[in-house]
């Protein structure tokens, strides 16, 4: 194992966060509390409640995922996608390292940014709202199992995209509106029955159902669902990437 | 002493149906400078990624000091240090940064001195904190040769390492390539200025089309096919030869005023001596006389038009 590369990765991924701090961490945090001021604040407050929770609260996990999700395709794809891009992927193809370790470093360090964003994002919530978080272990399991799972999705993403265009259809046309309907700002029990059928298709609500089960207690979903789907979602992400990696998919000609 | 690197069989077909590399068999020796000739698309740049792990080959294997390229990739890798032909940089890392992450990336463990050493030999140290972005293209070339030295590698390959960029640096590059020697490291640069490959390598092959056509020593190979010239400065104006001449490989040159004789240098006889009794005996006289061997482009040239 070349641990020692997957460190250089890693920093180096690390370090482009830091560099690009203010859009990495700052944007999101900034788009977080506008969330929360518009639904939560000035549309919340005509909302009494929903299923026991005031609505302010109930929309945290939901919010939490939804810059989450982004974030881990946006991170992860952009890491893999830029050298291809500028072509420094040489050194990494010629380097004596095994494919395990680059998705090691690049998801590592993706997943990592998420996980920090995430609790900065719960933080930022609890100025608003107050937070209480019944399984914290729960929560972070499903905040890490999340970051990572779609940190690899970005990573595919990242290797499949050919252009700008591609890098960031994926995010804007399917992630965005699977994590708004998938129960960010609503439960889904809320929904008309027959679209309740139709939201049980989104990978999503699983998710958030579980998020925010380890929250509040309150799911759309039963945890053992919705740990099982998230799981699933990984695997299938691991398998396409240990595909790419057999094959030299859109790496090696 | 066996070869530090062996292609043999090789052969690499692209997806799109191109045949890169038709059946390459190659043998770099430990501690040379091998100097790959060839035109554009002949496959050069193939034949160096697949050495490197960038491209898959078709069909073929390849040893680098006897450890197969794709089950031992690890092994391989470890000892070879690749400055591509392209500028591909990172913009907005330090140089201190990127040549560090390289030595990381193969697993080295961290060495200041090391890196302070490749950095001022390619005369980057004073600009060890600057960003990529802020380099001219000449030094940019020269941080990716020491990423591929920030690992101390065995081997080194240096595609087109001196296009664009100015005599000053190339002299300097070839001075911090002849140390490398000295130490022991291979070298394989492949390059268009074949006066480049003259001067610095110990062997020469000339890849066209996808197959190797030559494989030769630099010297052996100039002297193989090395034609000399021997150039005459008349004193007069000659219109014609005299018959007496005929049986020499003469031309006139200059409308009259030169005379030009092509000789081979393996010949036991090169008739110089001969031939200069017979011109004084044809009453040609000459004020000066200057001798040309044929370059290694004119080689080259020869060889893949034919």
């Amino acid at each position: 194992m070349n641990l020692g590369a997957v460190k250089a990765i890693y920093r180096f991924e690390m370090a482009r966060t830091w560099r690009t701090l203010l859009q990495s961490i700052v944007s999101p945090v900034v788009s977080t509390s506008l969330y929360f001021v518009v639904f939560g604040a000035a549309i919340g407050s005509r909302i009494t409640q929903v299923e026991g929770v005031s609505y302010g609260t109930f929309i945290v996990p939901g919010l939490v995922m939804l810059s989450v999700l982004t974030q881990s395709i946006t991170n992860a794809s952009f890491g893999i996608y830029f050298p291809k891009f500028i072509g420094t992927i040489y050194e990494i193809l010629s380097a004596p390292v095994s494919y395990f370790e680059i998705v090691l470093g690049y998801v590592g360090a993706a997943a990592t940014k998420s996980i920090i964003l995430g609790l900065i994002i719960l933080a930022t919530a609890g100025l608003f709202v107050p937070l209480h978080i019944h399984h914290p272990v729960w929560m972070l399991t499903f905040l890490v199992l999340t970051s990572v799972t779609f940190s690899l999705f970005g990573f595919i993403i990242g290797i499949w995209a050919d252009g700008f265009e591609k890098l960031q259809m994926i995010p804007m046309l399917i992630i965005t509106p699977l994590t708004f309907l998938g129960g960010s700002f609503y439960s889904i029990s809320m929904l008309p029955p027959n679209w309740q059928t139709v939201a049980l298709f989104n990978p999503v609500v699983y998710l958030i159902s579980g998020f925010r089960w380890s929250f509040y207690e309150i799911a759309d979903v039963s945890l053992s669902v919705s740990m099982g789907m998230t799981v699933s979602f990984l695997v299938i992400c691991m398998t396409v990437v240990w595909w790419i990696f057999r094959t030299g998919y859109r790496l090696k000609s | 002493m066996s070869p530090i690197i062996s292609v043999s069989g090789l052969s690499k077909v692209y997806a799109s149906g191109f045949t890169a590399l038709k059946t390459i068999n190659l043998d770099i020796n430990r501690g040379e400078i091998f100097a790959l000739l060839g035109p554009n698309g002949a496959g050069k740049t193939t034949l160096i990624s697949i050495i490197c792990g960038i491209t898959n080959p078709s069909i073929g294997q390849i040893l680098v000091d006897g450890h197969d390229i794709q089950r031992d990739y690890r092994a391989t890798r470890s000892l070879i240090g690749l400055v591509p032909q392209e500028l591909h940089t990172d913009a907005f890392e330090t140089v201190w940064a990127t040549v560090s992450f390289s030595r990381g990336l193969f697993g080295k463990p961290k060495n200041p001195a090391h890196i302070e050493k490749v950095l001022k030999d390619l005369s980057l140290w004073d600009k060890k904190d600057n960003k990529i972005v802020t380099l001219s293209g000449g030094m940019k070339r020269r941080v990716m040769i020491a990423k591929a030295l920030s690992h101390e590698p065995q081997i080194l390959f240096l595609d087109e390492p001196t296009a664009g960029v100015d005599v000053e640096l190339r002299k300097a590059m070839w001075d911090v390539v002849r140390t490398l020697r000295a130490s022991g490291v291979t070298i394989i640069l492949t390059t268009h200025y074949i006066e480049e490959a003259e001067e610095m390598a110990d062997r020469v092959g000339v890849i066209n089309r996808g197959e190797i056509i030559l494989v030769e020593e630099k010297t052996a190979l100039m002297q193989k096919l090395g034609k000399k010239r021997l150039k005459l400065h008349l004193q007069g104006k000659v219109d014609a030869l005299p018959s007496s001449l005929a049986a020499y490989n003469l031309d006139l040159a200059e409308s009259g005023k030169e005379l030009i004789y092509t000789y081979d240098t393996r010949s036991e006889h090169t008739g110089i001596t001969s031939l200069l009794g017979d011109l004084r005996a044809a009453g040609i006289r000459f004020s000066d006389l200057d001798t040309t061997q044929s370059s290694l482009e004119e080689i080259f040239v020869s060889l893949v038009r034919a």
